[in-house]
């Protein structure tokens, strides 16, 4: 069930990508997201495509994973693409149109933007997980807040929530797993009857879930402490990001793909 | 209900990039009535092995008879919740399945699935907790409240609570201390007398394998590499150290005895056969200073 979803997982692998600080990849993917609001034609649109493709072509991962990446939203991505194209504004040489319902050159054209777009950050973003470790991120993640210490936001704790987090995501699935398994053989079926029978069999598994979570966060926290653990402040770090010249490289491409974008743009 | 897999493959995953092969051409027979035990390294794929035993997996290509059902890989899951109700699996650590705010209720959850009505199943759930061995004043409590070793008896009596007839035990005993392991051992025993169960053990004491099966089915990296009688399997100590098992206690004492010049005609499984083996070879005089020494 789970095991079909490829977004966000780590694909392990020896490549530039791989190796880039995963602060530089995080915040170049965001960057991304961003420019690709500059684009507003074909020529923007291609040169982001031909950005994308080469990042994914160095990372040396398969192009099947990204297909699968894009492949359980597609259903949302056709229906905003249709949404777009059915009722946007008029304009350029009208094909049909019936009531509101209007399609015309534009609205085609938007729509397939529209369609690049979600493709694109889609791939970029699944590039993104599927270089780094989760653990790596969260560092970055860390790192990159740190300057809200200033307002007292509490850095060392979410970075340590979110490591913890991640790091039990795999666990939890396998316990689910197991639990549903246990209760299947009891006699439960899960996603099966109308809504009312299917929410109540899906009580046997959230109960011993959350029983097992609240023992887990015990037990973990006692390990903690008896190891030492007295908060964030102070601790020395086991993990250090380096900065190397690729991820210098790869911003200084990123700033270029942007003015290019900007001169492109109509 | 026999149990027989027919050139059984099973891969998760099929199809994706993180596709494993986990079951390849399994062919055997779990007799009815049978104590089976499932023996092998970790990641041999015994607990693959044991989702099929109910139907939980399916095979990739082959088929799993179960008594009277056939599972291809085509076979619908409509048809399966029966089956289930015929094999009870007690998982690894059962205690992390209980959720009903009652011990009798949750023993009672079982049967109810299966079309049992409340009264009926209550009742069974009072049975069930006599039969391993707690007392009828926890019915009330929360399973919560209970310590460890009673929580895994509750969830125990919930499988129980089914009446199956081919009881399947992962690792039933595992972070139980010495006395409590020895008496769900002893339980799981007398149960498959007392209601004819066929018993398919899963485990890695191989004490209890010596001291309890009758059969053995010995995996190694997702196939069946030999089956036999215990006696079978356990006269080769270098052959099960190649397949990282173990001989258990006291066979693994004959064959240091043996090396001292001592005869075993057939390797001594459990404590009382060792024993017999080794006064029928002491001098008879021996026997006499050991009587007297013990007085």
């Amino acid at each position: 069930m789970m095991n079909k979803l490829i977004f966000g997982r780590y694909i392990p692998g020896d490549s530039v990508v791989h190796h880039m600080d995963p602060r530089a990849k995080l915040l170049l993917s965001f960057c991304f997201i961003g420019i690709i609001f500059i684009a507003n034609n074909w020529a923007t649109y291609a040169l982001l495509f031909a950005f994308t493709l080469a990042a994914i072509y160095l990372s040396g991962v398969k192009w099947s994973f990204f297909i699968n990446g894009v492949k359980p939203l597609i259903w949302l991505i056709l229906f905003t693409v249709i949404l777009q194209v059915l009722f946007s504004a008029s304009g350029g040489h009208v094909y049909f149109q019936w009531g509101i319902i209007t399609i015309s050159q534009l609205g085609l054209i938007n729509g397939v933007y529209i369609f690049c777009r979600f493709v694109l950050i889609i791939f970029m973003s699944t590039l993104l997980t599927l270089t780094t470790p989760p653990l790596e991120l969260s560092d970055a993640i860390e790192y990159i807040l740190m300057p809200l210490r200033a307002v007292r936001f509490p850095v060392y704790e979410v970075a340590l929530m979110l490591s913890i987090a991640l790091r039990f995501v795999p666990t939890l699935m396998d316990e689910t797993e197991k639990i549903m398994n246990a209760q299947r053989a009891r006699g439960v079926d899960f996603g099966e009857g109308n809504i009312f029978q299917q929410m109540r069999a899906v009580v046997p598994l959230l109960i011993p879930l959350f029983v097992s979570s609240f023992n887990r966060a015990e037990d973990l926290a006692t390990a903690m402490e008896a190891r030492g653990y007295q908060g964030g402040e102070g601790r020395s770090k086991y993990r250090i990001l380096k900065w190397h010249q690729r991820d210098t490289w790869a911003t200084g491409c990123f700033a270029i793909l942007t003015v290019a974008l900007i001169f492109l743009r109509a | 209900m026999a149990i027989t897999f027919k050139q059984v493959d099973f891969t998760y995953q099929p199809g994706t990039p993180f596709e494993t092969k986990a079951l390849t051409d399994i062919n055997v027979t779990i007799p009815t009535g049978s104590y089976t035990a499932l023996i092998g390294h970790t990641g041999s794929g015994k607990s693959t092995l044991l989702q099929h035993l109910n139907a939980l997996l399916k095979p990739t290509s082959g088929t799993v008879t179960i008594g009277e059902w056939v599972i291809t890989p085509t076979t619908s899951n409509k048809d399966l919740k029966r089956l289930r109700q015929h094999v009870g699996i007690v998982f690894q650590f059962p205690e992390s399945q209980l959720f009903e705010e009652t011990v009798a209720k949750d023993i009672a959850f079982g049967p109810q699935n299966f079309g049992a009505s409340e009264a009926d199943a209550l009742k069974t759930a009072a049975e069930m907790l006599a039969l391993v061995g707690l007392d009828e004043s926890l019915l009330t409590r929360s399973p919560f409240d209970l310590s460890g070793g009673q929580m895994r008896r509750v969830a125990i009596a919930g499988v129980l609570a089914m009446q199956p007839q081919v009881l399947v035990l992962d690792e039933p005993t595992a972070g139980l201390d010495p006395q409590g392991r020895l008496d769900m051992m002893e339980m799981f025993a007398r149960l498959r007398h007392e209601r004819d169960l066929t018993v398919v053990l899963v485990t890695h004491q191989m004490d209890d394998v010596a001291n309890y099966a009758d059969n053995i089915i010995v995996m190694d990296r997702g196939q069946i590499v030999k089956t036999g009688t215990p006696r079978e399997i356990f006269k080769d100590p270098a052959w099960l150290t190649a397949h990282q098992l173990g001989l258990p206690k006291t066979t693994a004492f004959a064959h240091t005895l043996q090396k001292q010049g001592w005869q075993f005609d057939e390797w001594p499984l459990t404590e009382d056969e060792l024993a017999a083996a080794i006064v029928q070879q002491l001098p008879p005089n021996a026997m006499g200073e050991v009587a007297a020494h013990d007085e």
